[in-house]
C-alpha cells in the first residue's frame, strides 16, 4: 500500500482530484470522462489499459536506476571517433546542467526574456567562430554527422545556380564512419553522389561541386588541409572540414587554410558522453553563407531604447517560413549543450585550454614512444591526440581481451588499435595501456618515459601547423576565473529567462511539461553519464535493458511494431520515417511513387522534410473549421493516384482539434497506395486514449521532449524516436560502428546507434513512475486544463478552432486579427504578456495573427487562472485602445515589455501610469519578472549581422 | 498613387520599359505587406529569365516572397545599393528598382496591367 504522499501522478500532474472535477464543471462538461467523450472521436479510442510498466514512486524509481546502471561499465572509452571523455567543471554540472533555470526553457523566440542564454549561445558561436577560424558560426546542430550532411547541402545550394550540373561530392575516406554513412543517406535523395577516397588522389572536375575532409583525419593523423582545398578552389569547388576544437587551440584552424565550411562535435568541452549525447554539433562557415546556414543564429540587435540586445537572426532562413525551401528541416539546435560548451570555454579561457590541449598532446606522445620501443611504429608521425598502432595480427585479440577485461576501449580497424587520449586520461593510463600491449606481444613492458622527457617536447606536426593566431581574446573568456565568479555570472544570466521554474510556458505546439527532478537525475550519474557510443555494447546491459523496454513501452503507446531510438529530434524522425516509407515503396516495386500529401495547416518541418528526403509535396486545403478537406484530399490523391508515396498528418491536428474524419482520411490514402505518416507533435493528448495505428498510420515520431518529459534546454535537446507498422520494421535505420536497425536498414540518420541515449532515461522515468494509468491521466488533464482555459477566456477571445461537440484537444487558438484595425496585433499581446510575468504562447502558428495556448497536464489551476486573469486584463488594455481611450501608440502594448531601468527612470513620458505598466495585477508584484531588455527592433538585427561577442564599447553609455 | 509610366503584374512587381531595356522593382504594396525589408537576393548579371522565372527573393523579418521577371531577357545590371540599404525598398518601392534587363521576345498578352488595374486589384 502506498500512500497518496509517496504516488508520483500526483507531484507530475497539476489539478488535484477535488480542483479536476470543478475545472470539468467549469468546462461544462459533467465529468473528467464527460469531456474526454466529448473531445475524442470514439472511433478511435482504445479499449484496453496500455501495456506498459509501473507506477512506481521516486523512491522506488531512483533505487531501481542505481541497480540497472550497475549493469553499465562506463570503463575507460580511449575510442574517439568524435566523443571523448572530459570533466564538466562541478560549478557548471550543478548550476547548468542539473539546473531547471537552464534546461527547462523553449527556443528563445521571445528573446525579450531569454537574454541570459541568448548571451550564453553567443558565447558559444564566438567561440566556435574563433577556433575554427571561420567568420559566422551557428548555435549549434544536433551531432557532427548531420553537420557534415548540412554542410554538404550548403555547398550543394550555393554552388547550384552557377554550376547546376555539379553533383558530385568527394568524402575523404578517413572521415569518421558514421560521417559518411549519414551523408550517404542524406545525399541520395537529393541526386548528390558521394564518392568516398583520398584526397591525395583527387582530380576535381567540373561535376564536384564540393569535398569533405576530416582534421585530424579519423586514424589520427594531422596533415595540412591547403593544397587539398586550393586543387578544389581551382576546380571551381568548395570545401568543408570536420574537426576538433580542442585540437584547434593548438593548430592551425581549417578557416586560415581555406575551408568554406568546418563542422564538429563540441561535446569534449565539459559534455558528457552519455552513450551517444545529447552534445552540441557547430556549424562554422564564410559570411557569405550566413543566409544559406542552417540552424539557429543568435544575432545583436537593438531595443526599443537603443541598448544592445540578442535575438535569433535570419529567421526567413528557416522551415516554420521557407517550407519545402528552406535551408534544412532542423528545428531543434542543442542549446543545453552549447551553453555547457560554451562556459567550458568562459571557465578555462584560452590559456587554459591549451594547457588541457598541450597536456593530452604530450601523453599520446609518451604513448608513440613507448609503442616504438615496443617495436610497433605507429601509423602517422604527425598527431594530436589519436595513434594507430598496427599490432601484429596474432597479438590483436589477446589485446583486444585483456583491454576489455580492465575495461579500457579501443577502436578496432582489422590489425590496428586507434587510440584516442582526452582530457581525463593520465600518464598512468598511458603505462596501463603500454603495459597491455607488451603482454599481448609477449614483450616487457617499456620503461615509463621520465616526466622531464615530457615538458619541452616539440609538438610532432611541423610548425607551419602550429596555430599562431589569438583565439578567445574577448573579455567574456578572461573574466571569470574563479568559482565565484564564475557561479555569479552562470546566475545573472539565468535570472533574465523564463523557465519552467519561474512560471508557465504555454506553447502551443511544444508541450511545456514538467521534467520531474526524479527523472533527470540518473543523467549525470556515473552510471549512465561516462559511456562511449562505441563502447562494446555487451558493457552497457543497463542502457540496452532500458532500450528494450523504452521500445517495447513506444510500441504499446503508439500500438505500433518496431521502434528506431535513432533520430535526435523530431525533424530526424520526420525524415527517417519518410526515408523508410521510401524504401518500402521500392522494395515492392513502386520506387516512382514520390508524392507526399500535406495538409496546409502542417507544421513547417513536414515540407522540409519531404524535399530532404527528395519527395514532391502536394498541399492538401484545410475547411474553415481548419480540418482536411476531404473533397480536395480525394481529389489529390486520386490525381496523384500512381505516385502517391504517402501523407504526412498531425493528430490531433495543429490547429488544437481531434478531427473526426481521421479514418477516413487515412483509409482513402491507404487505398491509393500511399503509406500515412503521422507526426506525433501533438502526442500528449493521445497516450492511453488513442494511438496511432488506431488513426491508420503506419509511421510515427515520437517527440520524446514534448509528450515524454525530456527538458527543452533553452533550444534542445530533443529526441524523435519512430514507431512503425511491422512491414516497415525491415527498414529502420542502421549504424556503420554499431549494429542497430532492420536487416533492410536505411543509413544512419544520427551519428550515434541510439541518438541522445542519456535523456531517454527521462522518458523512461516519467513512463514507469506515472504507469498505464496515470500516463493516460496525464493526457486527460492536457485536455481539460486546455479546455478549463477555452472556457475562461472564451467571452473575452474569439476561438478559433473547435471539435465536433465544441471541444478542443490539449491546446486552442486565440483569433487576435480583429483588433488589427486598432493596430494592436499578436505580439503586442505576447510582449505584454511579459509584463505580467509570462512566456508567451506560441503566436502565428499556424495562423497568421493568433495565439496557441498549450497548458500541459503539469500546471495547477492556480496558475491557469493567473494566466487566465492576466490575458483579461490584456483584453481590457486592447478594448482601451479600440474604444480610443488609450492613446493609440503610446501604450502598455506597444511599449511591452517595460525594463525595470525604464519603470525606475527619473523621466517618465507615457500617457500611462508607472504602475500600470510594471505591476497591472496584484499577483504580479508576489513574483514579479523583469525583461531584461525592452523590445527588440528585428529589422535592425537581420540588416546589420552582428553573430559573435560583441566588442565592450558596443555597451558604453 | 501607382505611376503611369509603367505596367505591374499580379505578383506585385513592377516594370518600366525604356527602349530595349527594363528595370523591375516591388510595388508599394508589396513592400507595405512585406514589412521592414531586411535583405534582397539579386541575380547575376547575364542571367537569362524567362517570363515569369524567378530571378531573386525579398526578405523581411518574417516573410520570404519570391520576385517573378515580368518579362523575359537577360539582366544587365542589379541594384547592389540594396545590399547595403535594403530599406530604401520601404522608403520608396517605385525607385527602388532592383534589376535592369534587356528584353528578349515579345510579352505574353495580357500578363502586366497598367497603373490603374493594378490599383484595383490590390484595392
Amino acid at each position: 500500500m502506498r500512500s497518496r504522499a509517496d504516488q508520483f501522478i500526483h507531484r507530475h500532474i497539476g489539478p488535484d482530484t477535488g480542483e479536476i472535477a470543478a475545472m470539468a464543471s467549469a468546462a461544462g462538461a459533467a465529468s473528467l470522462d464527460a469531456l474526454i467523450d466529448e473531445a475524442v472521436p470514439s472511433d478511435i479510442r482504445l479499449s484496453a489499459p496500455l501495456d506498459v510498466p509501473g507506477p512506481e514512486t521516486e523512491a522506488e524509481f531512483l533505487a531501481r536506476m542505481r541497480a540497472v546502471g550497475r549493469r553499465n561499465r562506463p570503463g575507460r572509452p580511449f575510442i574517439g571517433l568524435g566523443y571523448h571523455g572530459c570533466v564538466t567543471p562541478s560549478v557548471i554540472l550543478r548550476n547548468v546542467f542539473e539546473n531547471p533555470g537552464w534546461y527547462t526553457p523553449y527556443t528563445p523566440y521571445q528573446a525579450e526574456v531569454a537574454q541570459g542564454r541568448l548571451e550564453a549561445l553567443l558565447n558559444f558561436q564566438t567561440m566556435v567562430t574563433d577556433l575554427t577560424g571561420m567568420a559566422i558560426a551557428n548555435a549549434s546542430l544536433l551531432d557532427e554527422a548531420t553537420a557534415a550532411a548540412e554542410a554538404m547541402a550548403l555547398l550543394h545550394r550555393v554552388q547550384s545556380r552557377t554550376r547546376p550540373a555539379a553533383d558530385r561530392f568527394l568524402v575523404s575516406r578517413r572521415c569518421f564512419p558514421q560521417t559518411i554513412d549519414v551523408l550517404r543517406g542524406r545525399a541520395e535523395p537529393l541526386g548528390i553522389e558521394v564518392e568516398v577516397g583520398d584526397p591525395g588522389q583527387w582530380r576535381p572536375d567540373a561535376q564536384v561541386f564540393g569535398v569533405l575532409l576530416q582534421y585530424p583525419a579519423e586514424d589520427g593523423e594531422v596533415a595540412a588541409l591547403d593544397e587539398v582545398i586550393a586543387r578544389a578552389h581551382d576546380a571551381g569547388a568548395l570545401a568543408a572540414v570536420c574537426s576538433d576544437l580542442l585540437a584547434l587551440t593548438v593548430l592551425t584552424p581549417p578557416g586560415e587554410q581555406g575551408a568554406d565550411v568546418v563542422v564538429g562535435n563540441s561535446q569534449r568541452f565539459g559534455v558528457p558522453l552519455g552513450y551517444g549525447g545529447p552534445h552540441a554539433a557547430f556549424f562554422a562557415t564564410r559570411a557569405e553563407f550566413a543566409r544559406q546556414t542552417p540552424g539557429r543564429i543568435i544575432g545583436l540587435s537593438v531595443d526599443r531604447h537603443g541598448n544592445p540586445a540578442y535575438r535569433m537572426a535570419l529567421q526567413t532562413r528557416e522551415q516554420h517560413i521557407r517550407r519545402e525551401r528552406a535551408t534544412s528541416n532542423i528545428c531543434t539546435a542543442q542549446a543545453l549543450l552549447a551553453n555547457i560548451a560554451g562556459f567550458y570555454a568562459v571557465y578555462h579561457g584560452p590559456q587554459g585550454l591549451r594547457a588541457i590541449a598541450t597536456r593530452v598532446h604530450r601523453l599520446t606522445q609518451r604513448l608513440a614512444q613507448g609503442f616504438q620501443r615496443l617495436g610497433v611504429e605507429p601509423r602517422h608521425a604527425c598527431f594530436f591526440d589519436t595513434l594507430r598502432a598496427p599490432l601484429p595480427e596474432t597479438a590483436v585479440e589477446p589485446f583486444r581481451t585483456r583491454a576489455t577485461a580492465a575495461g579500457l576501449y579501443f577502436r578496432y580497424d582489422g590489425a590496428t588499435v586507434g587510440i584516442a587520449l582526452d582530457e581525463t586520461a593520465t600518464a598512468a593510463d598511458v603505462d596501463e595501456i603500454l603495459a597491455l600491449a607488451a603482454a599481448a606481444l609477449d614483450r616487457p613492458a617499456p620503461v615509463p618515459a621520465a616526466r622531464e622527457d615530457e615538458r619541452d617536447a616539440a609538438p610532432s606536426w611541423p610548425a607551419r601547423l602550429t596555430r599562431r593566431s589569438p583565439f578567445l581574446t574577448h573579455p567574456v573568456f578572461h573574466r571569470h576565473r574563479s568559482e565565484t565568479q564564475i557561479m555569479r555570472y552562470l546566475k545573472r544570466l539565468e535570472q533574465k529567462d523564463i523557465g519552467l521554474d519561474v512560471s508557465m510556458i504555454p506553447l502551443g505546439s511544444c508541450t511545456m511539461k514538467l521534467t520531474a527532478a526524479a527523472e533527470i537525475r540518473p543523467v549525470s550519474w556515473p552510471e549512465f553519464s561516462p559511456l562511449h557510443p562505441f563502447a562494446p555494447v555487451e558493457q552497457a546491459a543497463g542502457y540496452q535493458a532500458l532500450f528494450r523496454e523504452l521500445e517495447a513501452s513506444l510500441c504499446a503507446i503508439t500500438g505500433l511494431a518496431a521502434v528506431s531510438l535513432q533520430p535526435n529530434s523530431g525533424a530526424q524522425g520526420e525524415f527517417a520515417g519518410l526515408l523508410v516509407i521510401r524504401a518500402y515503396q521500392r522494395a515492392r516495386g513502386a520506387s516512382g511513387r514520390d508524392v507526399v500529401l500535406i495538409p496546409a495547416s502542417a507544421h513547417g518541418t513536414n515540407p522540409a522534410s519531404a524535399a530532404m528526403a527528395g519527395l514532391r509535396v502536394v498541399v492538401v486545403a484545410c475547411d474553415e473549421r481548419g480540418n482536411v478537406d476531404l473533397d480536395d484530399l480525394r481529389r489529390k490523391a486520386d490525381t496523384h493516384r500512381d505516385t502517391l508515396c504517402a501523407l504526412m498528418v498531425t493528430y490531433p491536428s495543429t490547429h488544437g482539434v481531434f478531427e473526426d474524419a481521421i479514418r477516413e482520411i487515412c483509409g482513402l490514402v491507404h487505398a491509393r497506395g500511399g503509406q500515412v505518416y503521422m507526426d506525433g507533435a501533438n502526442m500528449n493528448a493521445q497516450v492511453g486514449l488513442t494511438s496511432a495505428a488506431a488513426i491508420g498510420a503506419d509511421v510515427c515520431h515520437i517527440n520524446l521532449h514534448k509528450t515524454f518529459a525530456i527538458p527543452h534546454g533553452g533550444g534542445g535537446p530533443g529526441m524523435g524516436p519512430i514507431a512503425v507498422a511491422a512491414h516497415l520494421a525491415p527498414y529502420l535505420p542502421g549504424h556503420a560502428v554499431v549494429p542497430v536497425g532492420g536487416p533492410s536498414a536505411i543509413p544512419a540518420v544520427a551519428a550515434a546507434p541510439w541518438g541522445s541515449a542519456s535523456v531517454l532515461l527521462i522518458s523512461h522515468g516519467y513512463m514507469r513512475m506515472l504507469g498505464p494509468d496515470g500516463m493516460r491521466r496525464a493526457s486527460e488533464v492536457a485536455i481539460l486544463n486546455a479546455n478549463y482555459l477555452t472556457a475562461r477566456l472564451a467571452p473575452h477571445f474569439d476561438v478559433l478552432f473547435a471539435g465536433a461537440n465544441g471541444r478542443v484537444a490539449h491546446e486552442v487558438i486565440f483569433d487576435l486579427r480583429a483588433f488589427k484595425l486598432a493596430g494592436i496585433n499578436e505580439l503586442d499581446v505576447a510582449k505584454r504578456l511579459m509584463d505580467y510575468g509570462f512566456h508567451a504562447p506560441t503566436v502565428s502558428f499556424p495562423v497568421a495573427g493568433t495565439m496557441m495556448v498549450e497548458p500541459t497536464e503539469s500546471e495547477s489551476r492556480d496558475e491557469l487562472d493567473r494566466f487566465c486573469e492576466a490575458l483579461i486584463a490584456i483584453r481590457a488594455e486592447i478594448q482601451a485602445v479600440v474604444d480610443g481611450e488609450a492613446d493609440p501608440v503610446d501604450n502598455v502594448l506597444k511599449n511591452a515589455p517595460h525594463t525595470a531601468a525604464e519603470a525606475t527612470a527619473d523621466d517618465w513620458p507615457h500617457r500611462y501610469s508607472r504602475a500600470q505598466a510594471v505591476w497591472p495585477l496584484p499577483f504580479v508584484r508576489e513574483h514579479k519578472v523583469w525583461p531584461a531588455v525592452g523590445r527588440i527592433n528585428d529589422a535592425h538585427g537581420d540588416r546589420n549581422l552582428i553573430c559573435s561577442c560583441p566588442p565592450i564599447e558596443a555597451y558604453a553609455d | 498613387m501607382y505611376p503611369t509610366d509603367r505596367q505591374y503584374t499580379k505578383d506585385h512587381e513592377w516594370i518600366a520599359v525604356s527602349g530595349a531595356t527594363a528595370r523591375v522593382g516591388i510595388t508599394d504594396y508589396a513592400q507595405d505587406q512585406l514589412g521592414d525589408v531586411v535583405y534582397i537576393e539579386l541575380p547575376v548579371v547575364g542571367q537569362h529569365f524567362e517570363q515569369g522565372a524567378q530571378f531573386g527573393s525579398v526578405e523581411s523579418v518574417k516573410a520570404v516572397s519570391d520576385l517573378y521577371c515580368p518579362l523575359a531577357g537577360r539582366v544587365v545590371e542589379v541594384n547592389t545599393a540594396l545590399v547595403e540599404r535594403p530599406e530604401t525598398v520601404n522608403d520608396d518601392a517605385h525607385a527602388a528598382w532592383i534589376i535592369v534587363v534587356e528584353l528578349s521576345g515579345a510579352p505574353q498578352a495580357g500578363a502586366l496591367l497598367d497603373a490603374a488595374a493594378y490599383a484595383e486589384l490590390v484595392a
